[in-house]
């Protein structure tokens, strides 16, 4: 079965119903709280299901490090690329029987509640992990 | 050795509970836990009658299972029926719980996991790694698949082909890891070849030992993929290339052809050639064409068109992809195929192209370096 990386950048984009959703600390904590049970729920769900592998969350400090050359120290900045910053907030790394699967779950991510309950309606990056193991000659 | 030989029993006890009457999931459960039970003391003692023991052992876990389920419902503790036994105790019914395992109801995966647990007495943890998941994820799988095929008759369907994939999707998983899936897949279709006549039966293990017996010339020391023919052919199996040999020979003679002896016969002919020069590609060419009219797989089509290209020029060969396209798309071995027939034409920058945009597209990393390395090649 092929694995996919189902990315959250927690971006809406023009043609999403919301526009925009409130930053998060603009929530009630009720609200929060609704948004990270369903986090919770999604893994119980795909775990039951016999599709979750991973799923993590990051933290919104980094660093962007680069080899310094010989002799140098690594090159640490808080971001090269100004036009191009972005989050990744987390992830989930599903197991599933088909793209078409792949592409329902992350469906159902998206629609994770945000203010007022509604769906936030943010776009999941979908990728197919590669493996080591090569089709038979 | 005595995993060897719990391996062996756990799928006999499994469906000597199973045609008791036993309830598939309850059992499997059973089989299970007498098979810890066999761990912990066989290391010490060895029983003399060591399938009879753990019959004995899973029937009464049996019990167990069920008392305290209904303990669990609250109702009134029931004792378990005991069962006679069966009449048909001798048999071994390891064909039967692969066609339980492989039940048309249950996904492909979920297949693969119930056979390895069932029949290949894998644990749950083994097969997880196997397939780099979760333990608890592999567990709710093994344990849905279960559920499903519970209620199922326990009796022989028609088609053995749906055996056979699932048994095929095992080897081709290969052997990463821990636990070598392409052995497993020889060792379950060696059962099935005990108990069934069908000659695909003995094509698949034939197909299996045949490519099998080229896994230490299939990459170098780095893990990088060699293809067939650059590989060392004197790192070829050459016992279990015979054995494949005998196994299809054997099936051929019973003249009833399926696409799995062709795959083989074809397995066989590059096995036969001592150097990559000598291989016999009309003949090879013949067992194609057969394919492509018994299976009508645009995949066997795609590498019957390498095969043209090889006895009848590299243009041939183009020409043979026509066609495809519709139904290959952009897939990665189409646009490979094309680059290497293109290469041999001599038009090296398409061809080199076609690696690259084959590379981008594969989901394999062996896959993706190999193809990478011949787009760099190209452009020297």
């Amino acid at each position: 079965m092929p694995k996919y990386l189902l990315l959250k950048h927690y971006q809406v984009g023009p043609d999403s119903p919301a526009a925009d959703f409130a930053p998060m600390d603009e929530w009630s904590a009720d609200e929060v709280a609704a948004h990270i049970d369903f986090q919770r729920e999604v893994g119980r769900v795909l775990t039951e299901s016999g599709e979750f592998v991973d799923a993590q969350a990051l933290t919104e400090q980094g660093a962007w490090v680069r080899y310094g050359g010989p002799d140098a120290a690594p090159v640490v900045t808080d971001g090269p690329f100004p036009e191009t910053k972005e989050l990744i907030a987390g992830w989930f790394v599903i197991d599933v029987e088909s793209e078409a699967r792949a592409h329902e779950v992350a469906a159902w991510v998206s629609s994770a509640p945000g203010k007022g309950g509604e769906p936030i309606y943010e776009w999941l990056e979908v990728r197919p992990v590669m493996d080591d193991a090569p089709a038979d000659e | 050795m005595t995993e060897a030989l719990l391996r062996e029993l756990s799928p006999q006890v499994l469906g000597v509970l199973v045609r008791r009457g036993a309830d598939f999931a309850s059992a499997e459960d059973a089989v299970q836990e007498a098979l810890i039970e066999a761990h912990q003391t066989w290391a010490e003692q060895l029983p003399d009658q060591p399938r009879a023991w753990l019959i004995t052992v899973a029937q009464r876990k049996l019990v167990d299972l069920q008392r305290s389920e209904a303990a669990r419902r609250r109702r009134e503790e029931v004792v378990a029926e005991q069962p006679g036994p069966g009449p048909t105790e001798q048999s071994d019914d390891t064909l039967l719980l692969m066609f339980l395992c492989c039940h048309p109801d249950l996904s492909p995966a979920s297949a693969v996991a119930l056979t390895l647990r069932a029949v290949g007495g894998l644990t749950t943890r083994e097969i997880a790694e196997a397939f780099l998941v979760p333990e608890a994820t592999m567990a709710q799988r093994i344990s849905r698949a279960k559920r499903t095929v519970s209620g199922a008759a326990f009796t022989t369907p028609a088609d053995i082909a749906v055996v056979l994939r699932v048994l095929y999707l095992i080897f081709n998983e290969g052997y990463g890891g821990r636990i070598d899936l392409a052995a497993e897949a020889i060792r379950l279709t060696r059962l099935l070849v005990r108990e069934s006549d069908e000659p695909e039966v003995a094509g698949m293990l034939a197909l299996m030992l045949l490519h099998d017996a080229r896994r230490d010339a299939r990459r170098d020391e780095r893990g990088a993929l060699v293809p067939l023919d650059e590989q060392d052919r004197s790192r070829w199996n050459t016992d279990q290339i015979a054995e494949g040999v005998r196994i299809l020979e054997g099936a051929l003679a019973r003249d009833r052809r399926g696409e799995y002896q062709v795959q083989a016969a074809i397995a066989a002919l590059h096995d036969d050639a001592q150097r990559a020069e000598e291989t016999d590609w009309p003949q090879i060419l013949a067992w194609y064409d057969e394919l492509v009219a018994l299976t009508d797989n645009p995949l066997a089509a795609l590498s019957r068109a390498v095969v043209v290209g090889e006895v009848d020029g590299p243009l041939a060969g183009l020409r043979a992809l026509d066609g495809l396209d519709d139904a290959l798309g952009q897939h990665h071995r189409l646009l490979a195929v094309r680059a290497h027939l293109l290469a041999r034409s001599g038009d090296t920058e398409q061809a080199a192209e076609l690696y690259r945009e084959a590379a981008r597209r594969t989901t394999s990393t062996a896959e993706r370096d190999h193809l990478t390395r011949k787009a760099a090649d190209l452009r020297q």
